[in-house]
């Protein structure tokens, strides 16, 4: 598998504080990056910096080929904006334009590509709903519409799993788990917990990013990433911190 | 009906009030996804400070006319320019300075009006507008601005909507947010200097919000949306001027309180309807 997407020594902040330092990761074909690390550790950011909306201060992001037009992004549902009221249709239309292609993009065909994949993701009952009366669940799904009507070769999510229950956390893993066949996914998650089984690397990111093939983790990197002791569960993904931990008592 | 539209005065203030409808219909939608609103009501009364600047200038005998709409056109340009540049550097104090530019802005035009020679009957009718004044020229200057509104937002409709919807989205696509944006304010702007002198501060923004509230009752498509919000604001126009000519109530306020009245019904009679689908199919 060649890499599509190559991020060398890039580093980027807020005002004058470094949120990300020298941090390079490669992404290759059909890859599945986990990107885990404490809050403020900079997961959102190296997302936003691949995709384009910030620039970083140094260090460069190459692109093989048309990647750079074909991205995905799934922002974090929880904070999405939904305070207009604007059917599903309409919303994952806006998915179908592109910088190169916004003045001439056809009407009809963006409706074709937008029904086709609302079609594909169980969403066609839902085409003309308004977005303020969508489930967390189905919102998801909405804006995971939205991100592949534009056909796009590498997906980018962030905290996608953090405002559903469990059964919309399923589906939206088996929705991975078949667009992993297709594409290259990154997710920004703070609970690794749900993508143990579809993963094949993990990028443990806090301003610094040390980066893991599938089962290479163990407590003292860890420990190095988050600041703390982090316990090792049995599936080998790190998802307890042990000061929060140690608080529960068993009764 | 017929008796009213004898009067000239009466057919320029209708073509105003079809006129002010359309481009309104046409930008609120926008102004009201990108929560654009309060920018908007900031952005309307900095002109006051220009119009008071350029009236003062117009009483001083220079050698050439300054006309208070000049004033107010640069007073409104800089300061969308302005609030769009703090907002694209990311400094999240827009609300601060809207604020601010919104009470110097009044602040400004009192005091030029207060240093200006005699009583200014002109700015108080930019303040509060008087539909009924509006001459034939005004209005065909009006139109020219409508035909510029509506070929722009023709040619770049999907790009705004894209940014009004999800602008951090759109930076992803990698649209060229900050050129739109700066397109849709300077729209904005060039909406509300063009309106302020012929139906007043208070009612650009009234006509900017409460179309696009009763229209988004109504529909959740962006085109059906900027459709309805049309043809809604042209019947809050033309019903609000019936009852000010009818019962003789002042043009602007008329024409405000019966959007007012109108929003009310349709979320009403909206909320009606809810209720019989629940009831029929609990």
């Amino acid at each position: 598998m060649g890499s599509i997407i190559q991020v060398e020594s890039v580093t980027y902040g807020y005002g004058k504080r470094p949120v990300l330092e020298d941090v390079s990761l490669t992404m290759l074909e059909r890859d599945f990056i986990l990107i885990i690390g404490p809050n403020g550790g900079g997961k959102s950011t190296l997302l936003k910096l691949i995709l384009g909306i910030i620039t970083p201060w140094s260090g460069k992001i190459s692109f093989r080929g048309d990647t750079k037009n074909r991205l995905g992004y799934v922002p974090q549902s929880a904070g999405f904006n939904r305070s207009f009221p604007i059917s599903v249709l309409d919303m994952v239309r806006t998915g179908c334009i592109h910088g190169d292609n916004y003045l001439k993009q056809s009407s009809r065909e963006s409706t074709e590509k937008s029904r086709a994949i609302l079609q594909k993701l169980s969403l066609a009952d839902k085409l003309d709903e308004n977005i303020t009366d969508l489930s967390g669940g189905e919102l998801q799904r909405v804006l995971i519409a939205r991100a592949l009507v534009a056909d796009p070769v590498a997906l980018f999510l962030d905290e996608p799993t953090t405002a559903l229950d469990i059964a919309s956390q399923t589906d939206l893993i088996d929705i991975l788990n078949e667009l992993q066949q297709k594409m290259s996914i990154v997710v920004v998650t703070h609970d690794p917990t749900p993508y143990t089984h579809i993963y094949r690397h993990l990028a443990c990111l806090n301003t610094s990013l040390y980066f893991h093939e599938r089962g290479e983790l163990n407590e003292t990197t860890l420990e190095k990433v988050y600041g703390c002791p982090v316990e090792l569960l049995g599936h080998g993904i790190p998802h307890t911190l042990l000061p929060s931990h140690q608080e529960v008592k068993k009764p | 009906m017929n008796g009213i539209l004898s009067y000239e005065f009466m057919q320029n203030a209708l073509f105003a009030a079809i006129l002010a409808s359309i481009v309104c219909g046409l930008i609120g939608p926008f102004i009201v996804a990108r929560k654009m609103v309060f920018i908007s009501g900031g952005l309307s009364h900095t002109a006051f400070g220009g119009l008071g600047i350029a009236y003062w200038l117009g009483k001083q005998g220079l050698m050439f006319t300054i006309r208070p709409i000049y004033g107010a056109t640069v007073f409104v340009l800089a300061a969308a320019l302005f609030l769009g540049s703090l907002e694209e550097k990311k400094l999240n104090q827009n609300d601060l300075f809207i604020g601010i530019l919104w009470a110097v802005g009044v602040a400004i035009g009192i005091v030029f009006v207060h240093l200006t020679p005699g009583y200014a009957p002109d700015l108080m009718s930019f303040l509060f507008g008087n539909i009924l004044t509006v001459p034939r020229t005004d209005v065909a200057i009006m139109f020219v601005i409508v035909l510029i509104v509506v070929v722009t937002v023709a040619i770049f409709y999907k790009g705004f909507v894209a940014i009004s919807l999800d602008e951090e989205f759109a930076r992803a696509r990698r649209l060229p947010v900050y050129g739109l944006k700066t397109g849709l304010t300077v729209l904005t702007a060039l909406t509300i200097v063009t309106l302020i002198q012929v139906v007043g501060i208070l009612l650009v923004i009234a006509l900017l919000t409460i179309p696009v509230a009763i229209a988004s009752e109504l529909s959740i498509n962006f085109r059906k949306i900027i459709a309805l919000s049309i043809v809604s604001g042209i019947a809050i126009c033309l019903l609000g001027l019936y009852i000010s000519y009818s019962i003789d109530f002042p043009s602007g306020a008329s024409i405000i309180l019966t959007g007012g009245i109108l929003l009310v019904i349709v979320k009403g009679l909206k909320g009606l309807a809810k209720l019989k689908k629940t009831a029929l199919f609990p």
